[in-house]
């Protein structure tokens, strides 16, 4: 994927370009809000990071810039600030994700790839999931695998939907309690751990081959490994 | 600037000053017009008497000749208050009448013209001045002239009081309303400077000061209740961000210090890579540690600076509990234990979902960490919400050992642990994001001894129902049909 980093911290942003260059992505640098503009403008990416404070240009404006001259590149907007309102007014100027700073690298990493393989606004949105045998209907709200029915709670409906979504990506466990349930906080306990144990019960268990994959130190990830 | 100055240029000054100019203006007019109109209105009465006694007196001269003139006008003249009378020959010699003297050239004309002349009158005294009067002069048949008038004296004695009055009255009204602008301005500035000293010394940084209250409910008084209520607030807020930076230097000083050891170690050790890494993933955990007290205490500072009318939607409460209960239900069947949701219906309240959802769930994870005896014992919660009264009371219950009743209190301040061996990971700021939250929401958080296990309780107060609200517009609509 070609990304474009407009962040003012010299550093944070070679560390950034470093780590996504490294799980072969292509990272642009800009310094400022007016040269990330440009860019942003000039250049075909996949997915732009963006930091909400920036000089000559604060990072929301050229988002709003971007959006009003029908960009609609995917971005992630970067901020120190964390709350819930800052979350909103990021996502209103046009944003598609927040991470509050400081972050894990994964975890930007796993967002950035969400954000990168989303499926253009317009575009069909698929109405089957399909990772190797194992199929998610959604609109009749069925789940099979193979042969075997699977009985879905309407939670574990909506976790697998969302994993499936993004199947072959890792997904976080804070993208998960935001995107299925809804909330932006960090639990202290395995809350979500729990969760996707149960569902991997009921998709995985009895299966040869497993589907749906814990990644270390990152998320989960459900994949079809044979592919 | 002077005391003098200072004192103009009050508002109170300034107002009296128009009140003055307004009031002045407006009962000068009223005197002037009064005095005007009683003028005239004098002047024309005596031009009547005086055309009332000509009549008379040519009455007399048709019937009985100048004899009978000159009878009625010595009879007219004697009698008290009486008119002006003389009457001169053809030559202009006085023959008869009550005036001894009067400008010679009064004479010459004759005609229906009432004039205004200065006489004296006969019988006078020497020193008496001359007097003014109105008269009208006519011609008899026969040359004979007659002078009839009226003596004005008591027209502009009247004048007199008038602007006697006038003059009067303009002296104690400015008199008056200098008086009340001075005690008025001097009690103002009073208040004002007290106001300004007080507010000073604050500034300075004595921040426990408050605005002086006279306790009559002025409208100084209500200024300085809303400013007092206001320092209360500051307070408050600048209290917690001392308390905040006291905690943050002494807890997170034990933290930093030991990431700081544990690279210290691993640097003096030489070792395999492998021993580097464990050194470096832990000091990483270190640091992750901190970002989240860092985090915690952000946040909590955040929601006690808050406004509360900001941001706030409706939130189903029996919702929002059920949610969190799909969510942890799972996490306590795991460890063998039960949660029991007990939620009723249609319970709301006007908040931000995101916090009171961060609450519970903080109430929650305290109750999964610390509501047990001990690791054998499954874990039994119990969450839900209920009206109680006219307020609402969101809960976490737990079957653990409770809190002891000499905790309860300092429980929910920043970075307490009621944990002493401090073996459980936690920094000891849930509880005040908690009670944080609540006092947005205008409640309150309570911990109770549930016998067993703690209750931890949001009292909030409930959102106007929305069946009240179309109740009350349609008694307004029917009201409207009524009234039409």
């Amino acid at each position: 994927m070609r990304i474009l980093i407009i962040e003012d911290d010299r550093e944070a942003a070679a560390y950034l370009a470093k780590g996504l260059k490294e799980v072969g992505h292509l990272a642009d640098l800009a310094q400022d809000g007016e040269t990330g503009l440009e860019m942003a403008l000039d250049g075909t990416y996949d997915v732009l990071i963006v930091d909400r404070m920036l000089p000559q240009r604060d990072g929301l404006s050229v988002i709003e810039t971007l959006r009003r001259k029908n960009d609609q590149t995917p971005v992630l907007i970067l901020s120190a600030l964390g709350q819930v309102d800052d979350r909103v007014k990021g996502l209103k100027a046009g944003g598609d994700d927040y991470l509050p700073k400081p972050y894990a690298f994964t975890e930007l990493l796993a967002r950035v790839e969400a954000l990168g393989r989303r499926p253009k606004a317009g575009g069909d949105v698929a109405t089957t999931y399909k990772v190797g045998d194992l199929v998610l209907d959604r609109l009749s709200h069925t789940c099979r695998r193979g042969d075997k029915e699977i009985t879905l709670q309407p939670r574990e409906f909506r976790l697998l939907e969302y994993l499936m979504q993004h199947a072959g990506q890792v997904v976080t466990r804070t993208m998960l309690l935001e995107n299925v349930w809804e909330y932006h906080f960090d639990p202290q306990t395995n809350v979500i751990d729990v969760h996707v144990s149960r569902l991997r019960g009921k998709i995985d268990k009895d299966f040869e081959r497993p589907l749906l994959h814990t990644i270390r130190g990152a998320g989960y990830s459900i994949r079809d490994m044979a592919d | 600037m002077t005391w003098l100055t200072r004192l103009i240029r009050t508002t109170a000054f300034k107002l009296s000053l128009l009140y003055l100019v307004v009031f002045t203006a407006l009962s000068g007019f009223l005197l002037i017009y009064l005095s005007r109109t009683t003028n005239q209105l004098m002047a024309a009465q005596v031009v009547q008497t005086v055309d009332a006694e000509i009549r008379g007196l040519s009455d007399e001269y048709l019937r009985g000749g100048v004899r009978a003139l000159v009878e009625s006008m010595e009879r007219r003249a004697r009698q008290p208050d009486a008119s002006l009378y003389l009457l001169m020959d053809f030559a202009g010699n006085p023959l008869v009448g009550n005036i001894s003297r009067l400008p010679t050239v009064v004479l010459e004309e004759t005609g229906s013209n009432v004039r205004r002349m200065r006489y004296t009158r006969s019988g006078a005294g020497e020193g008496e001045d001359s007097r003014e009067a109105l008269v009208r002069i006519f011609e008899l048949r026969g040359g004979y002239r007659v002078l009839v008038g009226r003596d004005l004296g008591e027209q502009q004695r009247f004048a007199t009081v008038f602007s006697d009055a006038l003059q009067f009255w303009l002296i104690s009204v400015i008199l008056m309303a200098g008086a009340t602008w001075f005690f008025v301005s001097q009690r103002v500035m009073k208040r004002i400077d007290g106001m300004a000293a007080t507010s000073r010394t604050i500034m300075e940084g004595d921040l426990s000061r408050r605005l002086p209250i006279a306790g009559n409910g002025d409208e100084f008084d209500r200024l300085a209740s809303n400013l007092n209520d206001m320092l209360d607030r500051i307070e408050l807020l600048m209290q917690g961000m001392r308390e905040v930076t006291d905690n943050i230097a002494h807890d997170l000083k034990t933290p930093l210090t030991r990431l700081r050891t544990r690279v210290e170690t691993a640097l003096r050790e030489s070792g395999s890579e492998a021993h580097y890494r464990e050194a470096l993933e832990g000091a990483l955990d270190e640091s992750d540690g901190l970002l989240r007290i860092f985090d915690a205490l952000l946040r909590i500072a955040r929601v006690e600076a808050m406004s509360p009318e900001a941001g706030l939607d409706r939130v189903d409460l029996g919702a929002l509990v059920e949610e969190l209960a799909d969510l942890y239900q799972p996490v306590l069947e795991d460890e063998g234990g039960t949660l029991t949701l007990v939620a009723e219906p249609g319970l709301a309240v006007m908040g931000n979902r995101e916090l009171i959802a961060q609450g519970l769930v903080n109430l929650i994870e305290n109750s999964l960490k610390y509501g047990r005896c001990d690791e054998e014992t499954a874990p039994q919660l119990e969450i839900g919400a209920r009206r109680e009264g006219d307020r609402i009371a969101v809960f976490v219950r737990d079957h653990g050992p409770g809190i002891d009743s000499a905790d309860l209190d300092r429980v929910s301040d920043r970075f307490v642990r009621l944990d002493k061996s401090r073996t459980k990971p936690g920094y000891g700021l849930g509880l005040s994001l908690v009670n944080a939250i609540a006092k947005l929401h205008g409640g309150q958080l309570r911990l109770a001894d549930a016998a067993p296990g703690l209750r931890a309780e949001l009292d909030l107060k409930p959102a106007p129902a929305a069946a009240a609200v179309v109740a009350q517009e349609t008694n307004i609509e029917a009201e409207r049909r009524k009234g039409s």
